[in-house]
């Protein structure tokens, strides 16, 4: 296969085509749904019905944009945890994020908090399982760094065991919980698009994650010249330390919000990338944005999945991702690799 | 190819140079001169800190007392891309962990010329193609680089190397797995831009038939420390091969380039010896 080196034009043209895509999947999210609330409910002239456009417009729309912005979010730290460790098989919860985020919310559930209305009730999870992944950054960016370096080995192994070591406290935690809570801690942790987040947050959610989007993808040809090693991106006039600080800050940063919202969606930070990786090749100047409209849509394919599939009961996301994405993902490795050799 | 950036090479030297990892000593005392327009060869055993003396002279390591400099100017003092505009170093072995094509590797090397966010120019990708081609990858260009043999993916990070158009040039074995007529051309290569372009250039290799054909200076480095250098003739002699490897060698002249031949002696020719 002939494959150019990218030229703006096609950035634009990879990001044209995705960014409908996500827009025909919100619509696809927006219109569909147990009831007979439609799309036709919008459209002018039809008969107002206030209770399909609420609907649509107060339940569905903000679930759909809550769900683009977490896909978006996740694929991105995908990308930059793999163009960083150098290893496809990287995803959002490999450096510990997340086990300090599920730490966290598994607190605020077995506190009371995650439950009821009131500042508390709405705001105690994510604020709690954000504190647990900004400890958790914390702690493993400090024990990581040798010399004045973050050694990226000694991040991803710290990352690994802490996260061994959260799941034994959430054990603790459940097993102190009452049934109701410990319900809501396996519920919250297998991962679900939460229905009572508001407009506001979720636009703030969003500004955040497209401006972490745009600081990494200013760095995108340094994501390149790292697939080299940390010498040859330094010897090609990288300022290697800077670049790692700053992705595995923005990173985790992006990880941890997904989990404070969302509990563990897996798969989504795994696969997308690499989907786009195969179809787009690995130029990050690409796959950076690629990534987040990618993520984006998934995900919102995926809570649509999740709300359809046996109504009116919904099904974990988590478990959503995970069934749809690993197979799907593994024929594609597949193919791949009877075409192109092991890549 | 294209010369309108031909701006000739830069002394790059090394003065009274310590290094230690974790209070090991790797670097003693070190010194070497690196002139525009030659070859300079570095020498030594497995483990006499010549990777090391690399990655400091490209600005890795910073942490080195003593005085390393490039063009005159301190190398810790200097901003990691400023150096990478005037130096590109080929190192002893390279793995890639996303399926970039021999191209893209090679556009690399464009990297510290380019602005920000900019993607490489028409001018930026003939320029990748000539190196790749001058690197004898030109077939290469659109292999992903990870399913190339080990001396076809040197060639492509030579010619990246090329790309990146540097005024000194620091090569850390880069033909170890080549075959013997790749490794010919890339010296080849080298030798061309020393002497038609003043590129600056130092080249760690292992053997020694190279090195006497090929460098005009020579630095034997054991253990940290030199132990001799100077021009090629009169430093690659017996006496000192001996003393810096520790093994008897078979030494001689070429008929052909009135050069230094050495040879390997096994054990059993060894013992011949006494």
């Amino acid at each position: 296969m002939s494959r150019r080196p990218p030229t703006a034009a096609r950035l634009v043209a990879v990001c044209a085509a995705l960014g409908v895509f996500l827009l025909l999947a919100i619509a696809a999210a927006v219109s569909l749904g147990a009831g007979p609330a439609g799309l036709r409910a919008l459209l002018p002239g039809s008969a107002p019905d206030p209770v399909a456009r609420a609907i649509l417009l107060e339940v569905r729309l903000p679930r759909a944009l809550l769900a683009a912005v977490l896909g978006g979010s996740l694929a991105v730290a995908g990308v930059v945890f793999q163009a960083l460790l150098r290893n496809p098989l990287a995803d959002p919860y490999v450096l510990g994020v997340s086990g300090g985020a599920s730490i966290g919310g598994a607190l605020a559930l077995v506190l009371g908090l995650g439950a009821g209305a009131g500042l508390p009730g709405t705001l105690g999870l994510p604020a709690f399982a954000f504190l647990g992944a900004l400890g958790a950054l914390v702690l493993i960016e400090r024990i990581a760094t040798v010399d004045g370096r973050l050694t990226v080995y000694t991040a991803l192994l710290t990352g690994a065991i802490f996260n061994a070591f959260s799941a034994a406290l959430i054990y603790l935690l459940q097993s102190l919980a009452s049934l109701e809570q410990l319900h809501a801690i396996v519920f919250y942790l297998m991962g679900r698009v939460p229905n009572d987040v508001g407009m506001r947050a979720i636009a703030g959610l969003g500004a955040f994650a497209l401006a972490a989007t745009v600081l990494l993808f200013s760095t995108a040809r340094e994501f390149n010249a790292l697939s080299l090693g940390e010498d040859g991106a330094a010897q090609l006039g990288v300022d290697v330390e800077r670049l790692k600080r700053r992705t595995f800050v923005l990173g985790s940063l992006l990880t941890g919000l997904a989990v404070a919202v969302a509990g563990l969606v897996g798969f989504v930070g795994l696969v997308v990338p690499h989907l786009l990786r195969l179809l787009l090749g690995p130029d990050h100047r690409v796959l950076l944005p690629a990534a987040f409209l990618g993520g984006g849509s998934f995900l919102v394919l995926a809570d649509l999945l999740a709300r359809t599939v046996a109504p009116p009961m919904e099904i974990p996301i988590g478990a959503v991702t995970a069934l749809v994405g690993g197979p799907f993902f593994l024929v594609l490795l597949r193919r791949r690799h009877a075409t192109h050799g092991p890549v | 190819m294209d010369r309108s950036e031909e701006r000739g090479g830069l002394p790059l030297a090394a003065r009274g140079l310590d290094f230690a990892f974790a209070n090991r000593p790797v670097l003693r005392g070190v010194g070497l001169d690196a002139a525009p327009g030659r070859v300079l060869g570095l020498l030594g055993p497995n483990g006499s800190g010549k990777t090391t003396l690399v990655r400091i002279l490209s600005g890795v390591l910073r942490s080195y007392r003593g005085s390393a400099t490039l063009g005159g100017r301190e190398v810790r003092d200097l901003r990691q891309r400023d150096i990478a505009r005037d130096l590109a170093v080929v190192p002893q072995e390279s793995r890639f962990g996303f399926p970039f094509t021999a191209l893209e590797v090679t556009l690399m090397g464009r990297h510290p010329h380019l602005a920000g966010l900019a993607f490489e120019s028409e001018r930026d990708v003939a320029i990748a193609l000539d190196a790749l081609a001058a690197a004898g990858a030109g077939d290469l260009a659109d292999r992903p680089v990870q399913q190339l043999s080990a001396g076809e993916r040197q060639r492509v990070v030579f010619a990246r190397a090329l790309a990146q158009r540097p005024r000194v040039l620091l090569l850390d074995e880069p033909a170890s797995f080549m075959d013997i007529r790749h490794q010919v051309e890339l010296y080849d290569r080298v030798r061309h831009l020393a002497e038609t372009e003043s590129t600056t250039v130092v080249t760690v290799l292992h053997d020694l038939n190279l090195a006497a054909e090929y460098c005009d200076d020579v630095v034997l480095l054991r253990g940290g420390a030199v132990l001799a250098s100077g021009r090629t003739r009169d430093v690659l002699t017996y006496a000192n091969l001996k003393r810096t490897f520790d093994t008897e060698v078979y030494v001689d002249l070429n008929d052909l380039t009135g050069k230094l031949v050495v040879l390997p002696l096994s054990g059993r020719a060894r013992a011949l010896l006494e």
